[in-house]
């Protein structure tokens, strides 16, 4: 693999990751990340359409006049949702009543959109799919490590395992919508400091 | 379930930002002043008021009858894209002083999940269009509520002298735990 093969899959997982360094869809981030399943099956998800849609939309790129290229767009993922909501809703039914409306949500995902536009509209359909699997795992990645940490501290447990015993109070605040933008607020502080962002 | 309770419920108790977490790309990025707030407060109550009265409509005239469910999400989205269009286009024609206060915010609601959430649960909640209206304006208020709130609150962070490592996000992000905090308490009047 050529270098600029290797920088497009990586660069959504480390420098340019959508969730700690961009701070873009933070819609289903905050809202799902309450237990590591919940964060990992949300990230699969959104991987997956992005996946799908980045190759999609790359490969009838010249197919679409410019000035109807974001409708486009927009029902290109749409209909990629769909195939993911109708899956989950047949094979997993426990995981999509978990994240319920933020499934369809992955439509309006800024994240999905602006890699179509910004990276999948201008590049082959191999690099496209790069660029989208390393956005894809840097996207799990978030939401897994966020669900994560949110399941210990709120819970005492992790991906559904408990380590605490039955007369432990773990720190309920975290599985409640306050602890997602305080885990967040945790995260990214340390981001930065690895980062050496002043 | 009475309209009033719809009102209270979506407003303070289940507020679509601090507890669904429901357009917070905007709640983030269009809240550093107080007039900026307000205009897009503004923008997303009308825009989600007429989302989910026509998106109510196509639901069961066309894709429940039909059996087209399956259609929702993507039918949901064009109709609520080319609806901004629409109503950017109506405005700059009809009213250019409110073309300058709202224009710049209408396109970024079309990607603002608030508006097809809200439009997706009106139909999930089995509501009657008239619950459905009480029910969106109730959410958009409460949405223009926090994100005017948070304006003030960020105004008032730019004087202050903030720790070096919680510059930028993090004091944000924190500020907005403590306001989520405080709708919390609204938990206990519900039902």
């Amino acid at each position: 693999m050529n270098s600029v093969s290797m920088s497009n899959l990586t660069r959504g997982i480390f420098k340019e990751n959508p969730t700690f360094v961009m701070l873009l869809g933070m819609c289903p981030t905050l809202g799902v990340s309450t237990s590591a399943l919940n964060g990992l099956g949300m990230g699969l998800a959104t991987a997956f359409v992005l996946i799908m849609s980045n190759i999609g939309i790359s490969a009838v790129k010249r197919l679409i006049p410019d000035i109807v290229r974001i409708p486009s767009f927009i029902v290109i993922i749409a209909s990629f949702v769909t195939v993911i909501e109708m899956l989950m809703q047949a094979y997993m039914p426990s995981l999509y009543q978990a994240l319920g409306i933020y499934i369809p949500l992955i439509v309006v995902n800024c994240i999905i959109l602006g890699r179509a536009e910004a990276f999948a509209s201008k590049n082959s359909i191999w690099q496209s799919f790069l660029d989208a699997v390393g956005m894809g795992v840097g996207f799990t990645f978030a939401l897994t490590t966020l669900g994560a940490i949110r399941e210990i501290l709120g819970n005492g447990s992790i991906f559904g395992w408990s380590f605490v015993g039955e007369e432990a109070h773990p720190m309920l605040l975290f599985i409640m919508p306050p602890g997602a933008f305080l885990a967040l607020a945790g995260i990214i502080i340390v981001v930065n400091k690895i980062r050496g962002v002043k | 379930m009475s309209y009033l309770m719809i009102f209270i419920t979506a407003i303070f108790v289940n507020n679509i930002i601090l507890s669904q977490f429901l357009g917070i790309c905007p709640f983030l990025g269009v809240s550093k002043r107080i007039s900026t707030a307000l205009g897009m407060g503004f923008a997303v109550m009308f825009v989600m008021t007429l989302a989910t009265t026509v998106t109510y409509l196509i639901y069961y005239t066309f894709l429940q009858p039909y059996d087209l469910k399956f259609m929702t999400t993507v039918t949901f989205i064009l109709v609520i894209a080319s609806l901004v269009q629409m109503v950017e286009l109506v405005i700059k024609k009809t009213s250019p002083a409110l073309y300058q206060s709202l224009g710049i915010f209408l396109p970024l609601i079309t990607t603002n999940c608030a508006v097809l959430g809200i439009a997706l649960l009106t139909i999930q909640k089995n509501y009657t269009l008239i619950a459905g209206i009480c029910y969106t304006l109730a959410s958009a208020i409460g949405f223009t509520l926090a994100i005017v709130i948070f304006a003030g609150i960020r105004e008032r962070l730019d004087r202050t002298d903030i720790p070096q490592a919680l510059k930028g996000t993090p004091i944000v992000l924190i500020s907005a735990a403590l306001l989520s905090m405080a709708f919390m308490g609204f938990a206990g009047i519900s039902y």
